[in-house]
């Protein structure tokens, strides 16, 4: 329960007080003083509820504090949860491995898949070493040699985005960031597999976009998607980070707003609160919205699930013609 | 106000004062150069392609001016003109984008941040197009986009090489995600013209950065960028304040960018048309 305190977000605060109410009853109930089982039941009822009711009125940044939360499942952690016999691939083949962009083969009930995602830490630690999730180019070509593996083999490839977005570091300028996303967007284009891409968290622009390009584009309830981050955007367009909250509202970047512009398919529910409330779930969730989406793609030929991609990323765009 | 904020805020306004002045000379006898701080007599800047004769310093230029400079005389054919950007998300900083949108058409005589169209250069047939950073600093948003898919697709139907010249600090952010969506839009149009084999030059501009970068801008068959032109993914204020150490001299300039393998040929202003026809001529023989 301690844990699940700590991890509060500002705006969960209201729970603190439950929890806290819900440790005495359990302490006094393991006391053998008296039966509280029914008042701790209660008592979890009133926080499942209270939960409920905060997630249904979160405001944009809110939901941006719940897709970065520190607790939230990895990549990793979802391969590990909803795919098999998992083996990790690593290094571009041209200058080293990215440990902020994990690639591998796994299989998905039985049928092989190749599977690729940002890798964030849960601690400052494991951060440092998955550079916050933050791709360099080599990331991002490791990506690409990987997603010709699937095509070499006909293996459906499932991408997992969650940074902050690509980094702005000397190297990564140095060794190409722009064109190693170039690159991966126009071959993304050109996959003659079925590839599924899920945001799971932050969906940080063109570093989520460089493994972004599935046939069918997935979001899960609390995650966001964006050209820029609320604090950026607000940095630049309103000269003030501090009011990301006004950036995170104009810009829509929740997956209810990208849904209804068009720019994914499918929302993908959260356990109450937030996957880190139960990441198996959350798992499970995933795992049907992939199977599901997987199926009438596995029905197309090469050539037609070029052109669906191709068809689903002409169409957007929204202008006036005079 | 912050001191910080306040002088974030000046610096800010005397950039665009700053781009806004070196975009259009007008009716001005004598013109100071940017880099040398020379006075140049404005009719010599405009008859050395608005390069310094001084110090090389290339001028940005207007689409316009970039059509008369490259293209043969009367063979531009603009298309897709009249598509205009919308403000489909309602949104507002300082300013509606929608009062942005109209503000910039009326400032730069242009629908959007590009022109594109057929012309020929050394009478070769080409698909143009050329972002012009005057309007909303060449940003892409969902016209650019368009506008570019378009050209793409007609170099598709006509057989005929693609040329962007890009001029751009990235996606347009008053699009949101839509803007961002430009991206995957360009660079599969750009995967389709890879496909049935027809050339595409990119030629990078000052400045080409974010979202236009990681695009179309950097998937040509042959990458040039013209002298000293800020070419990155990240800006470099974004860089500084995120490994907070200076960055080395010439860092995101084209010779650097060449030098670290992402351009084919940095090319002076001067020589780019005949360079340009060169690659036309070479891909042109059968
Ligand atoms: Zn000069």
């Amino acid at each position: 329960m301690k844990d699940k305190q700590k991890n509060l977000l500002g705006f969960e605060k209201p729970l603190a007080e439950l929890y806290e109410k819900l440790d005495e009853l359990k302490k006094v109930s393991s006391a053998g003083e008296m039966d509280m089982s029914e008042e701790v039941k209660m008592m979890e009822k009133r926080i499942e509820n209270m939960r409920r009711d905060l997630s249904v009125k979160l405001s944009p940044i809110q939901i941006v504090q719940i897709a970065r939360h520190i607790q939230r499942p990895t990549t990793l952690d979802y391969v590990a949860l909803l795919l098999t016999d998992f083996i990790e691939l690593h290094g571009d083949r041209n200058f080293g491995d990215d440990p902020a962009l994990v690639t591998g083969i796994a299989k998905l009930d039985g049928q092989s898949v190749i599977v690729m995602g940002h890798q964030k830490g849960k601690t400052t630690k494991e951060n440092i070493a998955r550079n916050f999730g933050m791709a360099n180019p080599e990331g991002y070509r490791k990506a690409l040699r990987i997603m010709r593996i699937a095509e070499r083999y006909n293996k459906p490839i499932i991408s997992f985005i969650d940074t902050p977005g690509a980094y702005p570091g000397i190297g990564a300028e140095e060794r190409g960031q722009a064109e190693a996303i170039a690159k991966n967007l126009r071959e993304m284009a050109e996959l003659t597999v079925p590839f599924i891409s899920i945001v799971t968290g932050e969906g940080g622009s063109g570093g989520a976009l460089g493994i972004g390009m599935g046939n069918k584009v997935l979001m899960l309830e609390f995650s966001i998607y964006s050209v820029i981050s609320p604090e950026g955007c607000a940095s630049i367009l309103f000269r003030n980070a501090a009011r990301a909250n006004e950036a995170a509202m104009a810009m829509k970047i929740t997956a209810k707003d990208l849904l209804e512009l068009g720019v994914i398919d499918e929302i993908i529910k959260e356990p109450v609160g937030g996957a880190h409330n139960n990441p198996e779930q959350a798992a499970t969730y995933i795992k049907s919205a992939i199977i599901k989406n997987l199926k009438p793609l596995l029905a197309l030929s090469h050539r037609e699930l070029i052109a669906d991609r191709y068809n689903k990323f002409r169409k957007m765009g929204i202008f006036e013609e005079q | 106000m912050s001191i910080h904020n306040w002088f974030k805020r000046k610096k800010a306004q005397q950039e665009t004062a700053y781009v806004r002045e070196r975009l259009d000379i007008p009716g001005n006898l004598w013109v100071k150069c940017y880099k040398c701080n020379q006075a140049i007599f404005t009719k010599d800047l405009e008859d050395n392609l608005k390069v310094c004769p001084k110090c090389s310093y290339h001028f940005k230029l207007t689409a316009a001016e970039r059509i008369i400079q490259i293209t043969d005389p009367n063979s531009f054919k603009e298309i897709n003109q009249k598509i205009v950007s919308k403000d489909f998300l309602n949104f507002t900083d300082s300013k509606s984008y929608a009062q942005r949108i109209e503000k910039s058409i009326l400032k730069s005589n242009l629908y959007d941040a590009i022109v594109t169209g057929l012309a020929k250069i050394s009478n070769l047939p080409v698909a143009l197009g050329i972002m012009d950073f005057s309007f909303m600093g060449g940003s892409m948003g969902s016209v650019v986009g368009e506008k570019i898919a378009r050209l793409i697709e007609l170099a598709l139907e006509k057989k005929a090489p693609v040329i962007i010249f890009s001029s751009s600090g990235g996606a347009r952010m008053q699009e949101g995600i839509m803007s961002l969506m430009q991206m995957a839009k360009t660079s599969a149009a750009l995967g389709r013209l890879r496909e049935n084999s027809l050339p595409y030059i990119s030629v990078m501009t000052d400045p080409t950065t974010g979202g236009t970068s990681a695009s179309f801008a950097m998937l040509g068959d042959v990458n040039m960028a013209e002298p000293d032109a800020l070419i990155g993914f990240a800006g470099p204020r974004v860089i500084e304040q995120t490994i907070r150490q200076k960055l080395p001299p010439g860092f995101q300039r084209s010779e650097y960018v060449q030098e670290h393998g992402m351009i084919d040929v940095v090319c002076d202003r001067r020589q780019l048309r005949e360079n340009l026809s060169k690659f036309l001529r070479w891909f042109d023989e059968r």
